[in-house]
Order: structure tokens, then C-alpha cells, then sequence
């Protein structure tokens, strides 16, 4: 079957699409976009975490039919993401060849600038939050959802916004270190 | 496999009347994990997410009327003050993001003994909303579990929504599992006073085929209250009657070993949710009646 759906603020199609696949199969095989992990595919693990019409899900357990002609956020367009609500309006999306194309490291591989990244992205890598990645791109977009809900939240609501993500390599401590950054920097500003 | 897209209530029966062997799905906690590991195979594929009506909820005088994909989220945070029991059972339902997703039709329709939902509608009363082309009809929550993984539905049924008996007193809901996020209870348990009707109601989780009442456990909790002036004078649980409760709550088990926990732990671990349960409703009841009444 076709699904028509906008990821990332674009209008997209997939065709051939198997009724039992999943919309994190759509994104990764069918539209190339592999920024959503492929881990447990049962939402134990919150690495496939994308946004489907503002809300945060698990990838793994929407069937691609149910996507039809819903919207959909993947880490590859949480930057644009991030600008649009920050700016309110201008949103231009992100093309596929983009998102494709998409790194974090832009001028500066170490510290990401001149990367576009979102704010908790940077706050991300900043905090030293990723160690082997694979994880990060669940937990971004969780904790941006988040940050979005609740711009000043307590150690308690960054646990309970993150549960739904595991990660085997940091302890978290790190990523909750990002999280607070990013909050902060948020609250002053920056 | 076929993938149908009902847009109306009406057009979802129609279908299910034409596939019985369609399996709906919502939020897809259950029906794409066994799709995505290659254990089921269904011909027909139910989405229920375009129907919005599933998403709603009407608080009634007497009930609230929860539509089947109302989800945990929404659950947790609008009628924590109208289904207390349930709004607590909610929020250890796996992580956020499927509770974003996920609902109460579902942990009906799958009806796995360790659906987080089940003991808390059973303390609190509930009746599962069934309709199909022939008809609509409503099954008493403690005939709607038959079997593991089974339930009263006929094959051409869907469940609309759930109506569930508004909290007239205080409501708990405690779980064992090794964590606090994305846990499989090896065992729950939940307890709902009714003042009104001077009776106490439970829900036990994964520590039998189905999910159960522990009705001898009630039943000697209500004589022993009503007896004792319990109600009337909202004294103090004596530990005697709660070790008694949380006896004859263990005693309702049939649990099996399995990887979550052994038999044994788990009727122990029942009786102790039931002891503790009790306590904090039932402290929960004196205080408010102390507020209420001004005494001391």
C-alpha cells in the first residue's frame, strides 16, 4: 500500500508499503532517514522515539497505515523543529535529501557549531551526553518534548520524561546533566 | 495481509462483522510487538486511531464512560480525582511513550492477566461496553476475563468504551516489578473503598489465569467493618483483621513460576500489597473523615 504522510514538515510518500510494517521500518528502509533507532522493536527501549502529531511514540509499535496523512518528527528534523517553535513561525521543513545528509558536526566536530543543531542537541553534546549514540537520538527527542511541556523541570520530571529510554553506556548521569544545561540555558536565554 | 481504515464506529463494526479474524489495532502495544517478532500473522489489520469518538471520555453522575482508546496519558492526568485507582495503575504502565499511545480497550482485548488496567477496574467496578453489528451490550468486569489472554468478546465484537464507577471513597494500586518504568508486573494488586455501600472491592494482576477478585477476602473485610463500627467511627484497622484481609487475599491466588517470579513470592507478595493497600485507603478514609466531620 502508499502511505502519505509529512515527516519532518514535508509531504512525503512511501510506496510498496507491507500492511504489518511498522512507521520506524517506513522511516529507516523506505525514506532513508536511519535516525530513529532499530533496537528492541517492542518500546522497551525508546531508541525509535518519534513525535506523531506533537506527541512522543515509540516508532516501533505504529503500523505505517496509521500514519496516513498524520505528522511526524524525527531527530533529523528536530532542529528545524526547535527553530520553527522558538521563532513561532518561517518553519521550511526538512527534505529528505537533507535529512539524509544531516551531521551533527557541521564546522566543528568536537563542539558542533555551525552544526544547526537544536538546543538540547547542543546542550547534548556539551554535557558529553553521547558515548556510543545509539540511544541519543530517542533521548533528544524525548527530552525536547519535554523541555516543551515543562521549560523548568526537577531531576524527578527528567526521569520520569526519560524512562521510556534506555541507555547501556552513560548511567545517565550525563544526559541528565544535558537536560538541566539545556533547561538552563533555555531559562537565561542562551 | 489486508489493512483496513474504518473513518466511523460504524464502518469499524461493518468491517469486523465482514473479518471477524480482523484484529483491531490502537496503540499497538501488543498487537506490533507480536508482528514485529513474526508471531502473529493476522489477515486483517483494524486501525481504530482515525475513530476520535475512542479518544473521549464523559464523567456521568454515578460513572465515568471511558472510550476504549482513551490514553494513559490522558487518564493520569484529567480523572485522577474520578478513578483515582486507575489513574495510579496507569502511570506504571510501561514508559511514556506508550502510555501516550496506549489504552484500556486494549489491555481488555488482549486480557492478559498482567494488564495493568485490570485490577484497578475491578476494585473500582467496571463494565466493558461491547458492541457489534447485532448489537450493543455490557459485560460486568468480573465476566469479562475467561481465560489467559481470553475474554467474553464474540468475534464480530468490538469494545467501544469502558464505564467504570465513579470513586466514592479511597483508591490504591500497587505493583511488584524491578523497576518503576517499562516493568511486566509480576504481580498487582488494587483496593477501592465504597463508603457508600459500606463495602471494600480488589483486583489481583498476574498472579492467576485472569485477573481476580479476591471475594472471600471481601467478603471478611465487610463483615469484619460493618461488625466492628469501622465505618461509623473510623478507628484504626487493627493489624489482626489486616493480616486476616491480606491472608485470605493471598489465598485467592493461583499463580504459576515463571520468569518474573515463583508462585510462592507472588501469593506472598499479593498478601503484603493487600496489607499495605488497605492501610493507606483506609488512613486515606479516616482522614477525610476527620476533615469532614471535624472530629478528632
Amino acid at each position: 500500500m502508499r502511505i502519505d504522510f509529512t515527516v519532518n514538515g514535508r509531504r512525503q510518500e512511501a510506496d510498496d508499503v507491507w500492511e504489518g510494517e511498522s512507521l520506524l521500518y517506513v522511516l529507516r528502509e523506505r525514506l532513508g532517514l536511519p535516525g530513529s533507532k532499530n533496537a528492541c522493536e517492542q518500546g522497551e527501549c525508546g531508541s525509535c522515539t518519534v513525535r506523531l502529531d506533537g506527541v512522543p511514540v515509540c516508532a516501533c509499535l505504529v503500523a505505517a497505515g496509521q500514519v496516513q496523512g498524520r505528522d511526524v518528527v524525527t531527530v533529523e528534523g528536530l532542529a528545524d523543529f526547535a527553530r520553527q517553535r522558538s521563532r513561532g513561525t518561517g518553519a521550511r521543513g526538512t527534505s529528505l535529501d537533507e535529512a539524509q545528509e544531516w551531521q551533527a558536526h557541521g564546522s566543528d566536530s568536537r563542539t558542533g557549531e555551525g552544526g544547526g543543531l537544536s538546543p538540547v542537541q547542543q546542550a547534548f553534546i556539551d554535557a558529553g551526553a553521547v558515548q556510543c549514540g545509539f540511544c541519543t537520538p530517542g533521548l533528544l527527542v524525548a527530552a525536547d518534548e519535554m523541555l516543551e511541556r515543562n521549560p523548568d523541570p526537577d531531576d524527578a520530571d527528567i526521569r520520569e520524561a526519560l524512562s521510556g529510554n534506555l541507555c547501556r553506556c552513560t548511567g545517565y548521569e550525563k544526559i541528565m546533566d544535558a537536560v538541566r544545561l539545556a533547561a538552563a540555558r533555555r531559562s537565561e536565554g542562551v | 495481509m489486508d489493512f483496513l481504515r474504518p473513518a466511523s464506529w460504524e464502518e469499524a463494526l461493518a468491517a469486523k462483522a465482514e473479518h471477524p479474524a480482523a484484529v483491531p489495532i490502537a496503540g499497538g502495544t501488543d498487537v506490533m510487538v507480536e508482528i514485529n517478532f513474526d508471531h502473529r500473522r493476522p489477515e486483517y489489520l483494524m486501525d481504530l486511531n482515525r475513530i476520535r469518538d475512542l479518544e473521549e471520555w464523559e464523567v456521568g453522575a454515578d460513572s465515568v464512560r471511558l472510550g476504549a482508546s482513551v490514553p494513559y496519558s490522558r487518564i493520569m492526568e484529567h480523572l485522577r480525582a474520578e478513578l483515582p485507582g486507575l489513574a495510579l495503575a496507569a502511570h506504571t504502565v510501561a514508559s511514556p511513550q506508550i502510555r501516550n499511545r496506549g489504552g484500556v480497550g486494549g489491555n481488555l482485548g488482549t486480557a492478559s492477566p498482567a494488564g495493568d488496567a485490570h485490577p484497578a477496574l475491578l476494585a473500582a467496578g467496571a463494565e466493558v461496553e461491547a458492541e457489534s453489528v447485532r448489537g450493543s451490550r455490557r459485560i460486568p468486569i468480573d465476566a469479562f476475563y475467561t481465560g489467559v489472554k481470553r475474554n467474553a468478546l464474540a468475534p464480530d465484537e468490538l469494545i467501544r468504551a469502558v464505564h467504570i464507577r465513579k470513586a466514592d471513597g479511597p483508591q490504591q494500586f500497587s505493583k511488584v516489578g524491578t523497576r518503576n518504568a517499562m516493568v511486566i508486573a509480576v504481580c498487582a494488586f488494587g483496593l477501592a473503598l465504597h463508603p457508600e455501600t459500606r463495602t471494600v472491592r480488589t483486583g489481583i494482576g498476574s498472579a492467576a489465569p485472569t485477573p481476580v477478585r479476591a471475594r472471600a477476602a471481601e467478603e471478611f473485610l465487610d463483615a469484619a467493618l460493618e461488625e466492628g463500627g469501622f465505618w461509623d467511627s473510623g478507628k484504626v484497622i487493627t493489624p489482626s483483621l489486616a493480616k486476616r484481609f491480606a491472608d485470605l487475599c493471598a489465598a485467592a491466588c493461583n499463580p504459576i513460576d515463571d520468569v518474573r517470579g515463583t508462585a510462592g513470592y507472588r501469593r506472598h507478595a499479593v498478601g503484603v500489597m493487600a496489607r499495605r493497600t488497605l492501610t493507606w485507603t483506609w488512613e486515606s478514609y479516616r482522614g477525610a473523615r476527620r476533615t469532614t466531620e471535624g472530629a478528632a
